[in-house]
């Protein structure tokens, strides 16, 4: 539903802009926000806003994945199944949940709480395989973590990301991608573990960057 | 091939290349592309196109470059259509290259692995870019389909409007379609959806793509992915034998193609002109073909038996012996109004049978609202003016800084002015005015900006042009008037006025194929052929002298109105009528029993309310069916063959000679080629031109009351678009166009119906907001089933606006 | 001789609250910023021009010389655009770099924005990383609030607008001119160059494109000036850089090294590859850079050195693959990628994608013959620079690398009539030695 407020605050992403359509992106998350998918209701607003046709509102909608125009889930449970994380397991992942959840890709279970889908590589290599719920990480899961974590996410347990926040929904994951800060930035570690291995070496190996020339803070930390 | 803006190029920027062990010397910037058409080598594309900017999409041009001209070359093959020349450049194309010709057949091979292999029932079949240069440039082998390839597959067809289809297994997703859409006609309605193998044209649910224009997609598609309901599945290309023409619905005189099979018009395209129409026609232009072959094509001669008072067949002979006598009797009283879609060699033949067989200036081709200061202006400012004789062209419009537009709104009434001033607007920041009272969809398209001017006012408006800062009209500006201004006093001698202080240049542009082609041709009460006033005694000697008559009518002529007026008084009692539509001549109770009583010959392609009411009825050609010209809004000459052999009708020239010479009074002609040579012989008056004389600019009034301001739009309910429902269902939806203040102050929401009604009754209409200069109001003037100027009224007319539910408050 | 790693970029993500700027600001944070805001502009490209950086986003074009073509004559504003869509298969450095330490992107924009002359900049963050995106949102914030961004920045009259734009799942937009359509709010599809970005990018205006780590490397140089950062690296590659290691070593994850560290270099620090098992293969640059084995060990990791030996330093992505991978398999599932993720806009890589991933499939199966061998490399043949961008290109890396250097495992295949491995040996859940 594209109500009065979420019409409001369309503008106002478009306002963040030199040219407004640049906010089409964000407008577009914040549709799914508010409806839960793409609808044609928030292609006509947004093509309403900008001053160009909805077709080429369509154009925009239907190139980017994270657009969906099918109901989705209060989670998007993503899979990587690109290469490095297929090997290191993805695969078996994303099969074993198609299993147990009894859908397919990019499908919502029946309760509407899970739509599955395997996605592309998501820059977490280093803690393959890696899962996304509502895009936030999921890193080193096993098909048994992987089913585990998808009972408790319809079960309604509080699921943490493993370098993150609890898992909120799909559509409040929306809003922050519209650029609707939700204050939970905060929450979380500074990094996982894969991300400090090399520190934690240079550390034990008393390593470091040389001296600066003018500089006294930085490179002697 | 090349665009306009090369044409005036110095030697200095001239750049030399070597195409295929060719030198070669064009203009800068020329694409690689094009310099090889000019050493005789087509390098295969599909996505390019010399009037849309250039993509690189499709790949299929890539030549290869051992020297870009700095000593290096590209490494890998190059794009020839993205790829501007250089100086010292060499090129390689697939004619001597094999790393071209190997490029150029991956990428063919590439396209063909998901094309169906449809060709023996695809539309597109004979005359496929793709199939020939599949044939040129590719290999006969796939190893697509030898390596086991899967097709992609599509459900077929798709909807892009009512007119337009999708085939998308077919696309090659060129862009040509979207970027004619968005470039071009400014209509985005057709975007890329999707994305990677399934990228597909679209457009947004529910939101057809509904341009004036959209037929040109379908000409510059490729490969058969768009079709027209109109033709899909009607013909093959080598069963077509085509003529070149010129489109007959405006007045813009645009080149088409007529493709014929077995006397029957199958379809039309755009012809390519780069003076006029460029290589795009208005949809109108491309499918309202099938008037002239409705039911009620009239097929024969008839006369009104005196026995049965009915219309009974007739031969020619006799229906040309009843007419002549029928006039005979009514000696000099007879009015003639033979339309506005005449070619101007038919007009001809009006115009000397009304001087020398009726001996009468009561002839006027202007079937719609007119007025005396209309005449005065045409024949001041308007005949003979032409792009010889330094009359404003395309190209003119094109290079103008400045265009002020009054009474027309060309992307309705003029799609080819429309789509120039667009492409002037776009590439060289052409500024465009509007003196109405809407500021359209096509105004923006034209990046234009409204004078707002309540209905009536416009003289005023035009004035004050001259004082416009803003405008800063000059001698580097163009002023449009639309024939619509002639319902407003004072606003036509305005216009010339302002041509005069501010030394702008003026030009009329009509609705009809045959209106300016009848102004030359003297199809007017006070103007005789060739420019000559009527009332001047020199001009009628010089013509009586030309065309060997004694002397030619000196008295005063009726105008339309006039006619009218005097056959209700039974002031005339003949009347010759031709290509009137009885839409724009409503036939009254009053006007019917006026006829009824007159003598009245009526020359028609179709059966008409006219056509019921007249004593002999003679079928005219089409313009499908006869050679001709018709003059277009630059007065330049737009002449065409006959598509159609079809003896069942004659041309106006042939119908009016056999009356004239049983009345006697021969017209010394019987063809359209011995008119064009008597006319040609009796040329141009040179003597003195009228003025027009400066008329009172009435005062705007201040009632407070809502003016309507109304026209015909491209697509309406005009008999000659009958017959393709396709067209007739891409009409724009009417509405009542109000603006923000107006709606505020009905009550009612955006889309809500309303009643508008008038000094004729009222309808009931979505209402919807526009850019509307206060006290004015805009609703359609002839949307098909929702005909306002017969339900409401005619523009100008003070009308009231009022929510339905409060079951209104007139 | 400089240390095997170098911690710079990396070196607070190990503190307490490392994001917030109090952290960041008490290790001399925004301390370059200040100290830029004293440098004339032409000062501060000229110290990124001498200090030798390449871009780090994979193509390695000298950064400072990029900055330099922003004609400072053109009247239109100039932009600043970070390309944070961190999406190459395997790359994985951009992510942790803004989830653990954003300021120092932050500062990064401010001087290089500054530099240009740019008073508007964004950083376009791919939408599927969505704490990443709140770390960088609150970072701006908080510089805003600090003084760091908005009007006049400490006092110098220097005005800048830092804008966090949220992307939507395209890898094209990785692509510099993609990503400039998907910041106009058009399909990510590049555009047709000249003009370059430099000349005509966002909105027609000069524009400066530089990926995260490019950056976010900036305050460093200043800091510490152009000769401390080019004394690491080799001649032609200046510098540091994060190494990111995946796949089938023991400690897999960010190593921030000098370039010209080899693999040999960075297994070892790594632990190895996973016990029990050899090195089979490995991109050093992302999927889209050809593929090396065993043999390239002690292959340079800086531009040149990987150029050598036929693939490309890329973004330093190594994925790391052991024995038990089957590279068909793998590449099948590289080209499956590039077909879902090509734009669509030209014929080869739209066309040769969805061909290549059919004939890959077959082979994968068992089926098809030798033959396809070749036709797979003519296809990739017809497609290397015949693509509009280098998407296409880079789809057929994989392919004839593999090829190159595993031609029989492909023809085992047909002769196994289907993949002769054990797909689970190779998961990271795999018992120890299962695939033996």
């Amino acid at each position: 539903m594209i109500d009065e407020k979420t019409y409001a605050e369309l503008r106002e992403i478009a306002d963040r802009y030199p040219e407004k359509r640049s906010g089409l992106l964000p407008m577009l998350h914040l549709v799914q926000s508010a409806a839960g998918q793409i609808t044609p209701e928030g292609i006509e607003a947004c093509a309403e806003i900008l001053e160009i046709s909805a077709a080429e509102v369509s154009g925009v909608a239907t190139f980017y994945t994270m657009y969906k125009r099918r109901p989705v889930g209060d989670y998007h449970v993503g899979v990587c199944t690109n290469t490095l994380c297929a090997v290191m397991g993805g695969d078996a992942i994303f099969s074993r949940l198609k299993d147990h959840l009894d859908v397919g890709n990019d499908e919502t279970t029946e309760d509407g709480k899970i739509t599955l889908e395997h996605i592309e590589c998501n820059a977490a290599c280093d803690y393959a395989p890696v899962m996304m719920v509502n895009w936030e990480f999921m890193d080193n899961q096993t098909p048994a973590s992987a089913t585990q974590l998808v009972d408790d996410l319809r079960e309604g347990k509080e699921v943490r990301s493993t370098r993150g926040p609890k898992i909120c929904t799909w559509r409040e994951a929306e809003r922050v991608l519209a650029g609707f800060p939700d204050g939970l930035a905060d929450e979380g570690p500074s990094a996982g573990p894969a991300s400090l291995v090399g520190l934690k070496i240079a550390r034990e190996q008393g390593w470091t960057a040389p001296a600066g020339s003018t500089s006294e803070e930085k490179a002697n930390d | 091939m090349t665009q306009a803006p090369e044409k005036a190029v110095t030697k200095t920027d001239e750049v030399s290349l070597t195409i295929d062990g060719v030198q070669v010397s064009v203009p800068k910037d020329t694409l690689v592309i094009r310099a090889a058409e000019q050493v005789g080598v087509q390098i295969p594309r599909f996505c390019d196109h010399p009037l849309l900017a250039p993509v690189g999409a499709c790949r299929q041009c890539l030549v290869d470059v051992p020297d870009a001209g700095n000593g290096r070359g590209f490494p890998k093959p190059q794009a020839s259509c993205t790829l501007p020349v250089a100086e010292g450049m060499v090129v390689n194309t697939q004619a001597t290259s094999p790393v071209a010709e190997k490029a150029q057949h991956g990428v063919m091979e590439f396209l063909l692995i998901n094309h169906p292999l449809d060709c023996p029932v695809c539309d597109k079949g004979g005359e496929c870019p793709l199939q020939n240069q599949a044939m040129s440039n590719g290999q006969g082998e796939s190893r697509f389909a030898a390596s086991g390839g899967t097709k992609r597959v599509f459900p077929k067809p798709i909807n892009l409007s009512p007119q337009v289809l999708l085939d998308r297994e077919r696309c090659i997703v060129c862009q040509r379609c979207t970027r004619f859409a968005a470039e071009i006609a400014g209509d985005p309605f057709i975007e890329l959806v999707e994305r990677g193998a399934q990228q597909q044209i679209g457009i947004a649910e529910g939101v057809e793509f509904l341009s004036y224009f959209s037929g040109n997609t379908i000409q510059i598609c490729p490969v058969g992915a768009l079709t027209s309901a109109a033709y899909r599945f009607r013909s093959r290309p080598f069963d077509l034998v085509s003529t070149p023409s010129v489109a007959d619905l405006d007045a813009c005189g645009s080149a088409i193609r007529v493709d014929h099979r077995r006397g029957k018009v199958m379809r039309r395209l755009a012809g390519d002109d780069a003076e006029v129409n460029e290589e795009w026609i208005t949809d109108k232009d491309r499918f309202a073909f099938a008037s002239a072959r409705q039911d009620d094509r009239l097929t024969h001669p008839m006369v009104r038996d005196a026995d049965t008072g009915e219309l009974r067949a007739a031969s020619w002979p006799e229906a040309f012996v009843v007419a002549a006598r029928g006039l005979e009797a009514a000696k000099k009283k007879v009015g003639l109004l033979p339309g506005g879609r005449l070619t101007v060699e038919d007009a001809y033949a009006w115009s000397k049978f009304a001087r020398v067989t009726v001996r009468t200036n009561n002839i006027d081709f202007r079937a719609r609202e007119h007025s005396a200061e209309e005449a005065e202006f045409l024949a001041a400012a308007v005949a003979l003016t032409g792009p010889d004789g330094g009359g404003i062209t395309y190209a003119d419009l094109e290079s103008a800084r400045t265009v002020v537009l009054a009474g027309l709104d060309p992307e309705d009434e003029a799609g080819a002015i429309f789509l120039r001033l667009r492409k002037a607007n776009q590439a060289r920041g052409t500024r465009v005015f509007s003196v109405s009272a809407v500021g359209t969809r096509g105004l923006r398209k034209m990046g234009g900006t409204l004078l707002p001017t309540v209905p009536g006012t416009e003289a005023a408006a035009i004035a004050a042009v001259a004082e416009n800062g803003e405008v800063a009209l000059d001698a580097g500006g163009v002023i449009l008037v639309g024939e619509r201004l002639a319902t407003v006093p004072g606003a036509l001698s305005a216009a010339v006025r302002l041509a005069a202080t501010t030394g702008a240049r003026l030009a009329w542009v009509p609705r009809r194929a045959g209106d300016r082609g009848a102004v030359e041709a003297g199809c007017l009460p006070n103007l005789l052929p060739g420019g000559r006033p009527a009332a001047d005694p020199a001009a009628r000697v010089d013509l009586a002298a030309a065309w060997g008559v004694q002397k030619l009518p000196d008295n005063e002529g009726l105008d339309g109105a006039g006619i009218l007026d005097a056959l209700l008084d039974g002031d005339l009692r003949a009347l010759v009528v031709g290509g009137v539509d009885p839409a724009d001549v409503p036939v009254t109770k009053k006007l019917r029993k006026a006829l009824k009583k007159a003598f009245v010959v009526s020359l028609e392609v179709r059966a008409s309310a006219f056509t019921e009411l007249a004593d002999v009825v003679f079928p005219v050609a089409p313009s499908s069916d006869k050679a001709g010209s018709f003059v277009n809004w630059e007065g330049r000459v737009r002449s065409f063959p006959k598509v159609l052999d079809n003896p069942s009708s004659l041309p106006d020239v042939r119908v009016l000679a056999g009356i004239a010479e049983e009345r006697g009074r021969s017209l010394g002609f019987r063809t359209v080629e011995q008119v064009a040579a008597e006319m040609s012989q009796v040329g141009a008056w040179e003597g003195p031109r009228p003025e027009i004389a400066p008329v009172e600019i009435p005062r705007g009034s201040t009632s407070g009351d809502l003016v309507l301001s109304s026209w015909k739009q491209s697509v309406d309910d005009g008999r000659m678009q009958d017959g393709d429902e396709h067209l007739r269902a891409t009409a724009r939806p009417p509405v009542v166009l109000v603006n923000q203040a107006t709606l505020a102050g009905l009550g009612v929401s955006e889309g809500d119906t309303v009643t508008l009604a008038g000094p004729l009754g009222s309808i009931a209409l979505p209402v919807a907001v526009g850019e509307v200069a206060d006290g004015s109001v805009w609703a359609p003037a002839s949307a098909p089933g929702a005909s306002v100027r017969h339900l409401v009224g005619p523009a100008g007319s003070t009308v009231t606006i009022s929510g339905t539910t409060e079951g209104g408050s007139k | 001789m400089t240390d095997t790693l170098t911690p710079v970029l990396t070196d607070d993500w190990d503190a307490a609250q490392s994001w917030k700027l109090a952290t960041y600001e008490s290790r001399g944070g925004y301390g370059a910023l200040k100290k830029a805001l004293g440098m004339a502009q032409d000062d501060i490209i000229t110290a990124v021009k001498d200090s030798g950086l390449r871009g780090r986003g994979g193509a390695g074009f000298p950064t400072g010389m990029k900055w330099s073509f922003i004609p400072q004559d053109n009247p239109k504003p100039k932009y600043l655009v970070v390309n944070a869509d961190e999406s190459e298969p395997g790359t994985c450095k951009d992510i942790p770099l803004m989830m653990a330490s954003p300021h120092t992107l932050v500062e990064g924009v401010a001087i290089s924005s500054y530099a240009i002359r740019a008073n508007k900049a964004f950083i376009y963050i791919r939408g599927e990383v969505l704490h990443v995106i709140r770390r960088v949102q609150a970072a701006v914030a908080e510089a805003y609030l600090a003084g760091h961004l908005g009007k006049n920045i400490h006092g110098s009259g220097y005005d800048l607008d830092v804008v966090v734009h949220a992307g939507a799942g395209a890898y094209i937009c990785g692509e510099e001119t993609a990503l400039l359509e998907g910041l106009e709010g058009r399909r990510g599809q590049p555009r047709l160059r000249p003009p370059f970005p430099a000349v005509a990018g966002l909105y027609a205006s000069p524009t400066v494109i530089n990926n995260v780590e490019s950056i976010a490397s900036v305050p460093s140089i200043i800091a510490n000036g152009a000769d401390w950062f080019g004394s690491m690296g080799t001649e032609k590659s200046k510098g540091f850089g994060i190494f990111s290691l995946s796949g089938h070593v023991a400690n897999p994850g960010q190593y921030e090294a000098p370039l010209g560290i080899t693999l040999r270099q960075l297994i070892e620090l790594a632990g190895g590859i996973r016990s029990g098992h050899e090195l089979k293969f490995w991109t050093p640059g992302g999927s889209s850079t050809p593929l090396l084995t065993a043999e390239h060990l002690d292959v340079p990791l800086d531009f040149e050195g990987v150029g050598e030996a036929g693939s490309m330093l890329g973004t330093r992505a190594l994925q790391i693959f052991d024995e038990t991978t089957c590279v068909v398999r793998a590449v099948l599932r590289w080209t499956e990628f590039y077909k879902h993720e090509s734009c669509g806009k030209c014929t080869p890589c739209r066309e040769g994608t969805w061909w290549l991933t059919q004939t890959l499939a077959r082979l994968e199966n068992g089926q098809g013959s030798a033959e396809d061998l070749d036709l797979l490399v003519d296809q990739c043949e017809n497609i290397l620079g015949r693509s509009f961008c280098a998407l296409g290109d880079g789809a057929t890396s994989p392919i004839t690398s593999s090829i190159q250097y595993f031609r029989e495992e492909y023809l085992a295949h047909l002769e196994h009539g289907g993949c002769p491995l054990d797909p689970m040996a190779s998961t990271a859940f795999a018992t120890e030695g299962a695939s033996a």
